[in-house]
């Protein structure tokens, strides 16, 4: 069957949440953000951006703290978040004022003029540095970056390790990155001052838990906060949870405006600052006996949420707890978990989470112990798998293994998926000395997650006090109208994902119809709308929960219709049928009504109705899983109502000259269940492979040591595009689940938890090295199998001057070179120390003036060919050492972002003049380093250039123009010291 | 991400342009495919006070043949010179390299000389240029003078084009009966940003190397038979390179090696 979304989506129709008309008075908000990852802000000069034409409001954070709470967490810290930074920044991009002008042309432009005096603070980006005595606390409040540390037993672990005929040990580096959704974040906020509440249109995907968190930020009760999705989405992939932070932010702005506010988030605010994946480091340790049955496994894991703890985090720590033992019969089981604080931005639902983070070191170590045994890493996994006589399985920590035959699936993957061709394609590359390898991954897709296992982070005493947390309540309303049509609502906030096919599917099924006569609303107003706290699009909730309450819906609807029908047709309500649309009697086709008469009746003349029929054809159903306990007082928690299988396995083939990595074939076998519809499940297992290939192979959210921002365009944070997916064997196993009403799992997220882990499994073994963190770029994979470089022949080790590496302490730019001045080092030691030739030195000055002894201020156009920003630079001379050498310390702060600086300038007499010899180191962040990696290194050394090449004009040789335009190209350079030229 | 305020002009003809480029100076910007200047204006990088918009310009839409070089007008765009029928034979080192210019919907507005006056350092366009030692041809209101590659691209991002002075046209040689050619980019994605780009053009008597996205402009070297790994290796420690996001400059050294040693032997296989 067709998907019904397309015919409106591939003629351009869907209406997209920008799409939606906006009020006439409306008016539209920029962000000003951080440059800087961690800073006190001093201070704050609005004043001009306020002055500007069509600007309305300019709201800082002390004006949002004044109409807001703090956004609350599941872990009682004092780390307070409110939707702009208040007197302190934390991470690149973090919003620290809002603009609200008649368009967004005039907003961004004003924010170009507010000021912010930042006092920059050591950042912390390495998670185990933030863990660490010595770190600088990024909330004071809470006394330490580590905001929660809980350690968990299940079984005897300890006496495992102990008895235990092998063990090993690894750490393993999970890094940041995104599913970067085509359409990024929209909010259209307006404020009603009579009845004191919000209206506000989000593309928000749930969980509706944050609801209770937005409403409370906002300071009214959750029926004062009405909150509508749009009826397309541009896809989310978990992503659009973490728009809950803006909604009240344009709450907030649309109050003091007075009138509605708008705002689209844009590409460098997504990628910067929207959300991430949690960087993980986990130690994992197995215990093994000597038939590779693993007796313990010992996770320690330290989560880093980012600057802030934002709801519903740490989801990602726990969503896995109850399958930490993966697709095996582990019986022990010791888990510590941390959660760090970092410089860097917060981190929420990202398709698959908490999959990969605990797969990765899983998956990789079981590929360790197996080499370690000599067994094959397939083997070492069928020995371990759950076996289908267990199933319903309980696992160590709380998981109820619902239905499947893991081995039986895994044989079937082998011989369908030709692992034994694989394997000999594998040896004939070998033997020609080409760099190939395999992988397996094995994986439980945990789906439809208990509203409860966040509070598994609590401690029994402390659950008992909050009162337990549990289920995973869905809604589904049917309804017949008095034309005698059908339609179905839900609060799924389906992503693209095709919810609207499904349930036309399910429920045209209950009635005997044709699907497309099925109308499906899933646009949603909390205001009007059914809903829970369950409610939304993550957690793969859809197949089991959402399709089931639909269904139990549909199955109450027709109860009543078929008392009505059966009077209609005189006959006993059991011999009523559905069927082509129209309702008969059993053995008596010819006695039939089309089905909408008897449905109709109901609204039309509801006295004729017969008794139990009940008046108003509409049922709202409500599904819970009575399997989805909170956690007991063991610590156990079934964290997900259902649990598919998941087996992997590729080849893939290294480049031994660009270490590109080739993959050859990929084989993924899913049991998720009964499949409701196989074209989208397929749909959904590409589209889950595409990011997992991603993540293995290309993505990251990267960040400088300094927790500048690196990755801000799609040129820098590389998705897979259609070029770079490999085509995809897909197998299915079918194992009804016993406790989904349609015996369905979720399927959507499992490649993102099988496949990164998969191919880094097989490239290990192509390249035969540990890999212990992705994504396996081709410049790490590089790095990883170079060995010691070959030395240049030509005398000079550094032929170009003024070479740029990242050295020293390994993230700052740093340079070195020399120049020759023609004139002696008293007269350029004059220059350097006279404000007007100085001025004339620095490149783009407009104004010098001196600020204190030997310190000035300026205001400077600095830029490389069109790009250019206006920066307030500070520059200080010291160490004074006449006329030798001195130290200059310097900074620059702008719209495109800020740098900070420091040179060593050493003047040496010369029969030429003047040798200057120079070194310096130079940070960068904002808005350039997100956009601009790749040019900076060649900008910085640019501008330095025409520092020199203007000394020496003011030192009396040619004018810098000529000096410019006369440059040494790198080309002539090259040819002449390399002796080769013609 | 929306542009500062700026000036948008269409001029009817190139006189016009010129008018407008003297008139205006450094606060002017010529479009004409508006695929790195569009993107850097929405980030505000780049805020022009005038774009003047050359794509309509019919007198500088030609692909010609003249004196045993290949003219190409400053509104062709890429597409369209990799769809002229003679370009394989006549200039088949451009055939190869244009297909990795971005990607095929940037090709269809992006434009040859655009790339040129963009100057990014792992762009084809500009590696093509300085392998092949072509020319630019520029004109203002002062008149007309044409720069040979090796003075025109300055610096990273940086032209001998002065404030008042336009692209009208670049020159590629054609290739020469008995010489070949190869190209190969590595980069993470196809379409994106070159890591190292590296060219050659050979015939009997020897071959030249040219290599992008390392160095901050394209590095080109001339060799003769046979050539020496050590020479290659010097090659790449004299481009130097930087570390990035993407990569170490190591590893784009060690690509200079061994892509450069590829696309040496490819035109020493097609010359034997």
């Amino acid at each position: 069957m067709q998907r019904v979304e397309d015919p409106t989506l591939l003629r351009g129709l869907a209406r997209f949440a920008d799409d939606l008309p906006t009020p006439p008075h409306a008016c539209h908000a920029a962000f000003l953000r951080s440059p800087i990852a961690h800073g006190e802000i001093r201070a704050m000069d609005t004043a001009t951006a306020e002055a500007m034409p069509g600007v309305l409001a300019v709201i800082t954070g002390v004006e949002m703290q004044a109409h807001s709470m703090s956004f609350i967490t599941g872990v009682k810290v004092d780390a307070p978040q409110y939707a702009l930074a208040i007197d302190r920044v934390r991470y690149v991009g973090e919003p620290v004022a809002m603009v609200l002008a008649q368009d967004r042309y005039l907003a961004e432009d004003a924010l170009d003029a507010i000021v912010v005096d930042y006092q920059p603070l050591t950042p912390v980006i390495d998670p185990v540095v933030a863990a660490g005595a010595a770190a600088l606390i990024l909330h004071p409040g809470a006394g330490s970056n580590v905001l929660h540390d809980r350690t968990f037993r299940y079984g005897d672990p300890a006496a495992a390790f102990a008895s235990a005929a092998h063990t090993v040990e690894a750490t393993y580096r999970y890094p940041r990155n995104s599913c970067t959704p085509i359409e990024c974040f929209c909010v259209i906020a307006d404020f009603d001052p009579g009845s004191e509440s919000f209206e506000i249109m989000a593309n928000f995907q749930g969980p509706y838990t944050l609801h209770t968190i937005m409403a409370r930020a906002l300071r009214v009760p959750g029926n004062r906060l009405r909150l509508k999705t749009p009826p397309h989405s541009g896809g989310s992939y978990g992503v659009k949870q973490a728009v809950f932070p803006y909604v009240v932010a344009l709450g907030v702005a649309a109050r003091i405006a007075g009138r509605p506010v708008k705002w689209l988030e844009d590409r460098l605010e997504h990628l910067t600052a929207a959300t991430s994946s949690t960087n993980r480091v986990t130690t994992l340790k197995a215990a093994l006996d000597e038939g590779g049955r693993i007796l313990a496994l010992d996770y320690d894991q330290l989560e880093d949420c980012g600057a802030f703890l934002r709801a519903p985090e740490p989801a990602t720590l726990y969503r896995m707890h109850g399958n930490m033992t993966g697709a095996y019969a582990i019986d022990n089981l010791a888990i510590h978990n941390r959660v760090v604080v970092t410089n860097k931005t917060p981190t929420g639902l990202m398709r698959g989470f908490g999959g990969p983070q605990i797969y990765f070191p899983l998956e990789r170590l079981l590929d360790k112990a197996a080499a370690n045994l000599g067994l094959d890493p397939l083997e070492l996994r069928r020995r371990n798998l759950v076996p289908a006589e267990a199933m319903p399985h309980r696992t160590a920590p709380g998981a109820l293994l619902d239905s499947g035959d893991y081995a039986r699936s895994v044989d079937r993957a082998v011989q369908e998926g030709g692992l034994a061709e694989l394997k000999a394609c594998r040896d004939a590359a070998r033997a020609e000395g080409r760099l190939f390898g395999i992988g397996y991954a094995v994986v439980v897709e945990p789906s439809i997650s208990n509203m409860g296992y966040i509070t598994t982070l609590l401690s029994p005493e402390q659950r008992a006090r909050a009162g337990p947390k549990n289920g995973a309540l869905a809604t589904a309303t049917v309804a017949f109208d008095p034309s005698g049509a059908i339609s179905v609502a839900v609060s799924s906030v389906p992503q693209g994902q095709g919810h609207r096919t499904v349930l036309a599917q399910v429920v045209a099924d209950v009635f005997g119809m044709d699907p497309l006569e099925v109308a499906v609303f899933t646009e949603h107003d909390t205001g009007k709308d059914p809903w829970t706290i369950a409610s939304g699009n993550y957690s793969s909730r859809f197949a089991g929960a959402v399709a089931g309450a639909t269904h139990t819906a549909a199955l109450r609807l027709r109860e009543r219709l078929t008392l009505i029908a059966a009077a209609d047709l005189n006959v006993p309500p059991e011999q009523v049928r559905y069927g082509d649309g129209r309702i008969f009697a059993q053995g008596n086709p010819d006695n039939s009504l089309p089905l909408g008469r008897s449905a109709a009746k109901a609204h039309w003349s509801p006295l004729s109705i017969p008794e139990g029929a009940g008046a108003g054809l509409r049922e709202t159903a409500f599904w819970n899983m009575p399997e989805l306990a909170e956690p007991d007082e063991g610590d156990r928690i079934n964290s997900s109502g259902a649990y598919g299988f998941i087996f992997d396995f590729c080849g893939v083939e290294v480049d031994p000259d660009t270490f590109a990595v080739r993959i050859d074939k990929y084989v993924t076998m899913h049991d998720a269940g009964r499949l409701l519809n196989p074209m989208l499940a397929n749909g959904q297992i590409r589209g889950g492979f595409a990011q997992g290939l991603g993540a293995a192979l290309l993505e990251e959210l990267a960040y400088d040591p300094d927790g500048g921002f690196q990755t801000g365009t799609l040129a820098d944070y590389l998705a897979p595009t259609v070029m770079e997916i490999p085509e995809l064997t897909i197998l299915h196993d079918q194992s009804p689940s016993p406790f989904t009403p349609l015996g369905a799992k979720g399927l959507g997220e499992g490649n993102c938890m099988s496949t990164p882990v998969c191919i880094a499994n097989a490239v290990s073994d192509a390249l035969g090295r540990e890999l212990r963190t992705l994504p396996l770029t081709r410049s790490r994979l590089a790095e990883l199998m170079l060995g010691e470089e070959p030395p240049s022949t030509l005398s000079s080790t550094d032929p170009v001057p003024g070479t740029l590496t990242k050295g020293g302490d390994g993230h700052a730019l740093q340079g070195q070179g020399s120049t020759i001045v023609p004139a002696s080092p008293d007269e350029v030691w004059s220059i350097l120390l006279d404000e007007g030739k100085l001025a004339a030195v620095i490149p783009g000055c407009h104004v010098l003036s001196m600020t204190g002894e030997n310190t000035y201020r300026a205001d400077v156009t600095l830029g490389v060919g069109p790009v250019k920003g206006r920066f307030v630079a500070t520059v200080g001379l010291r160490d004074l050492d006449p006329p030798h050498a001195l130290r200059l310390i310097g900074s620059a702060a702008g719209p495109l972002g800020t740098s900070q600086g420091e040179g060593l300038v050493s003047l040496f007499e010369t029969p030429e003049g003047t040798r200057v010899e120079y070194s310096y180191t130079v940070r960068i962040s904002g808005k350039v380093a997100a956009v601009g990696g790749r040019m900076i290194d060649g900008a910085a050394r640019a501008l330095i250039n025409q520092f020199f090449k203007r000394l020496v004009s003011q030192s009396g040789g040619a004018r810098a123009e000529e000096v410019d335009g006369a440059a040494t190209t790198l080309l002539a350079r090259l040819l002449s010291w390399l002796g080769l030229a013609k | 991400m929306k542009p500062a305020a700026f000036d948008y002009a269409r001029p009817d003809n190139l006189d016009e342009a010129l008018a407008l480029l003297a008139d205006r100076g450094a606060g002017a910007r010529i479009c004409a495919g508006g695929q790195s200047l569009g993107a850097m204006m929405n980030m505000r990088l780049a805020t022009p006070d005038i774009l003047i918009d050359i794509a309509g310009l019919q007198e500088l839409k030609a692909i010609a043949i003249m004196d045993g070089v290949l003219e190409v007008g400053a509104a062709v765009t890429q597409d369209e010179l990799w769809r002229w029928p003679e370009l394989a034979d006549r200039q088949p080192l451009l055939a190869q390299m244009l297909p990795w210019i971005g990607h095929y919907q940037t090709r269809q507005r992006g434009t040859v000389c655009g790339s040129l006056a963009h100057a990014d350092p792992s762009s084809e366009l500009p590696l093509a240029l300085a392998l092949l030692a072509g020319d630019v041809v520029l004109r203002s209101q002062r008149g007309r003078r044409v720069v040979g590659a090796g003075d025109f691209q300055t610096g990273m991002m940086a032209t001998a084009v002065a404030a008042d002075e336009m692209i009208v046209a670049a020159r590629f040689p054609l290739a020469q009966p008995g010489s070949t050619s190869a190209f190969h980019e590595v980069a993470q994605r196809h379409g994106d940003f070159a890591i190292v780009a590296v060219a050659a053009v050979g015939n009997e008597n020897g071959v030249r190397l040219g290599v992008g996205g390392v160095a901050d402009v394209p590095g080109v070297i001339d060799l003769t038979w046979p050539v020496a790994d050590t020479t290659l290796n010097d090659f790449a420690w004299a481009l130097g390179g930087a570390d990035d996001q993407h990569a170490t400059a190591r590893y784009r050294r060690q690509l200079v090696r061994r892509i450069g040693k590829r696309v040496i032997e490819e035109v020493s296989d097609a010359l034997s």
